[in-house]
């Protein structure tokens, strides 16, 4: 073995210990291409769940009960928390903090494109726990074993907390489907509305897809774009059946031949117009994170100067 | 890139009484205190943890993966170190 890999070049001695499912670390070597593509990755991710808890932040005022309101509180706490997670994980590939926001903040760095569509009803809070959770979902558990060593333990933990996200989120959909006329009706609105939305977050097709291959054979992705969003379809049909609501495709029929629902295609117009910058809430969005931010600014200040200022304090009482 | 970002580090949790701390992850913060109660918010936020740790990142040093295969050899031939190693008679019991 030994001999064997002195004879191989450093990328293919990386690739054989992908192929041997050997979880990389942040200190050894690695091709630049497949860190960049982490730290691409990762950013995205952890953007994500930050932006992420604009929609439902935009609720947790107006929730109808304080039981719906100290559940959501704690969903968006928990998305603060899978953000840091990520922040962290990518770190360890030596992306700076400041940098990663930064590039977040002047648009260079992209974030989920379901984070663009507004949360216009309460029923909107069921569709995002349900609908897009279960989306991250399906995306997230195959990411636990990942090859990169920080980034599958920071989704495991994501994972664990994240289950709770989408049973809420049902039991509001639930709640709403079974009560009067005008609650089923803006359940079945906001279905009408997330549902095209929540398919495009696993990405462009396959055939449209050119990281795909790369980040198989890395296996940092185990599964591809149109596998997920197959996936998803044939578990949440059923589901909204269930609900007594109707996905809002005519084609999203069971096809026994293939053991799958088949369903219709999706408006990549529409997926590449919000990914480009043209979504309802894109502009919102990002100047809500950027406010915070700079807002923020004088208190990560102070904590510095505080902090320096204890230190200087403890220093001299040590030298007398 | 620029002097505000606040110091690296690293957090250990003990998941209950008589284990070991474990590393969990890392975070920012200004001072120890910071670090300690942010720990808990981001990393304890269902009963995860009775302990915390914090070490500021740069105060970690770590082994070479580079030179893992040279560095972790020497234990590797020496299986006399395992009590497999022995062969103890059948009738022999307590042992």
């Amino acid at each position: 073995m030994e001999t064997l890999e002195k004879d191989l070049s450093r990328d293919d001695q990386f690739q054989a210990r992908i192929d041997a499912d050997v979880r990389i670390e942040p200190k050894d070597w690695m091709p630049d291409a497949y860190r960049k593509t982490l730290i691409r990755q990762i950013s995205q991710h952890a953007h994500s769940e930050i932006v992420g808890m604009l929609p439902e932040g935009n609720w947790i005022t107006r929730a109808p009960s304080l039981k719906r309101k100290a559940i959501l509180l704690a969903k968006v706490q928990d998305e603060a928390g899978h953000g840091l997670y990520l922040y962290s994980a990518a770190e360890t590939l030596g992306a700076s903090r400041d940098q990663m926001l930064a590039d977040l903040h002047s648009g260079k760095a992209k974030y989920s494109s379901i984070f663009n569509y507004p949360t216009l009803s309460w029923a909107d809070m069921g569709c995002v726990g349900w609908l897009v959770d279960g989306a991250a979902i399906l995306n997230q558990v195959p990411l636990c074993r990942t090859s990169y060593g920080p980034y599958a333990r920071a989704m495991v933990r994501v994972c664990k907390e994240e289950s709770f996200h989408q049973r809420q989120g049902f039991e509001i959909m639930q709640t709403l489907a079974a009560g009067a006329p005008a609650q089923r009706e803006m359940a079945q609105e906001a279905l009408n509305r997330w549902w095209w939305p929540t398919l495009m977050m696993f990405g462009p097709k396959d055939s449209e897809s050119p990281n795909t291959e790369q980040s198989m054979k890395w296996r940092i992705k185990r599964f591809t774009n149109d596998e997920l969003r197959q996936k998803f379809v044939d578990m949440m049909v059923p589901q909204a059946e269930f609900l007594g609501l109707t996905v809002p495709d005519e084609k999203a029929q069971w096809n026994e031949a293939r053991q799958a629902y088949d369903f219709g295609e999706v408006d990549w117009d529409e997926f590449w117009s919000v990914v480009k910058g043209n979504g309802l809430c894109n502009h919102d969005r990002l100047q809500a994170r950027v406010q915070a931010h700079e807002e923020g600014a004088w208190v990560r200040e102070a904590a510095l100067a505080h902090a320096a200022k204890r230190a200087a304090r403890e220093a001299a009482a040590v030298a007398v | 890139m620029n002097q505000s970002e606040w110091p690296l580090w690293e957090v250990f949790i003990r998941s209950k009484q008589g284990l070991d701390h474990k590393h969990v992850g890392s975070l920012h913060a200004a001072d120890a205190t910071m670090a300690v109660q942010n720990a808990r918010d981001v990393y304890t936020r269902r009963l995860e943890g009775v302990s915390i740790w914090v070490v500021e990142s740069t105060h970690i040093h770590a082994s070479n993966p580079d030179e893992a295969a040279e560095f972790f050899d020497p234990a590797a031939d020496k299986v006399y170190r395992h009590p497999t190693f022995y062969t103890v008679p059948d009738s022999i019991k307590h042992m």
